[in-house]
């Protein structure tokens, strides 16, 4: 298969027959392609499916006596609607008029990098955020918001059970 | 003048040191392979840019997906443990056949009164049940919150180390659901824990 002959034909005429000696080489060829085929396979199947984990941390539920209070004008609160739309405002909730906004990184990520960056240079200290998914909105949601927060590096950021008035300004706005 | 004559060479390779190096690579990549378990439910899982890896062990991870909740937890020694706690919990006793089923199996979808005959079955019986999830609810008494209690002491106990727990949820899935999830880990006061999340690239 992979070897040539090379012995040259045999002798014309006459002589004495001999019986030719088998080789005792297997062509190794086709196992050695079978062997890579099923290392490519391997390969391509154990790396590509490592899922990875993002880390969740809730406020603890208990220890209410510790809880430190909230600086009203540091916080900005992110509501999370249905058709992963979100609201956001900042400060305490009816004050000021939510806005409606997207994911992505024209949508959310900008509001957040520009709103905490004000905040800094206003007070001093980094923006807090508060998440608050509504009942409409999907793990997906959830989980692309505090990707985000990752993203810009927000080290203060809690989820949040949502009250009935925010819940209004999510119907009002129609994605609820 | 005497032609001189060219031994012709054969182009046979020695193919024995090649296929040797094949076969022991190939011999790693299967023994290192885990095999991929079959999920009872499709999860797509949302994308994060975390690269934070999971753990091998010492690992339990909830399966969320049409409203369903899945528990499992690595290693079978952790996973005997667990049960018998159950066992201790809703005061029914399993057979060592039973025990040894359970060792086995992936994931529980099932409520703990309907896991004994669960176990009892073959496998092909098995895949042919449609499993309803653990039940879970917003009380303090729900069946995931004593799986998770029992698979933590359980870990404590085989391998002394805290038990880590993941969500995989599926991206489509409500936030209510997960939120009960959520609060049946936070009442055992595990506010840590993982999300799992396929890897995105940021978009610049």
């Amino acid at each position: 298969m992979a070897e040539l002959d090379t012995s040259g034909g045999g002798k014309k005429g006459g002589g004495k027959v001999r019986s030719k000696k088998a080789s005792t080489r297997v062509d190794l060829t086709a196992m050695v392609d079978l062997a890579f085929l099923l290392i490519t396979f391997f390969i391509l199947t154990t790396t590509l499916q490592k899922p990875k984990a993002m880390d969740l941390t809730m406020p603890d539920k208990d220890e209410k006596n510790d809880q430190l209070p909230v600086p009203a004008s540091r916080t900005m609160t992110v509501l999370l609607g249905s058709k992963n739309k979100l609201e956001w405002y900042i400060g305490e909730p009816g004050k000021s008029a939510p806005t409606k906004e997207s994911f992505g990184k024209d949508g959310i990520r900008k509001t957040l990098l520009e709103k905490g960056s004000e905040i800094l240079a206003k007070s001093g200290k980094g923006m807090i955020v508060l998440i608050k998914p509504s009942d409409k909105s999907t793990y997906a949601d959830m989980v692309t918001i505090m990707d985000e927060l990752n993203i810009v590096n927000n080290q203060q950021r809690a989820i949040v059970q949502i009250t009935p008035m925010e819940i209004e300004l999510l119907k009002r706005d129609g994605i609820y | 003048m005497a032609r001189v004559k060219v031994p012709r060479k054969s182009t046979a390779i020695d193919m024995t040191a090649m296929c040797d190096v094949a076969f022991l690579l190939l011999t790693f990549f299967i023994l290192s392979a885990k095999p991929k378990t079959q999920d009872p439910v499709h999860a797509d899982i949302p994308a994060s840019t975390t690269i934070q890896a999971l753990p091998e062990s010492d690992f339990s991870s909830l399966l969320v997906a049409e409203g369903k909740v899945f528990f499992s937890v690595e290693g079978a020694d952790v996973r005997l443990e667990t049960l018998k706690g159950m066992a201790d919990q809703y005061k029914i006793a399993f057979t060592p056949e039973e025990l040894k089923a359970f060792t086995n199996l992936e994931s529980v979808g099932v409520s703990i009164t309907f896991l004994k005959a669960y176990l009892n079955m073959t496998p092909k019986e098995r895949s042919s049940v449609a499993q309803p999830g653990v039940p879970v609810d917003t009380t303090e008494n729900n069946e995931l919150y004593w799986w998770v209690k029992n698979a933590r002491k359980a870990d404590k106990l085989v391998h002394n180390k805290e038990l880590r727990i993941a969500i995989k949820g599926d991206s489509k899935e409500e936030y209510p659901t997960i939120e009960k999830i959520i609060k049946t880990l936070q009442k055992q006061k595990v506010n840590k824990f993982g999300l799992i999340t396929s890897l995105r690239t940021v978009a610049k």
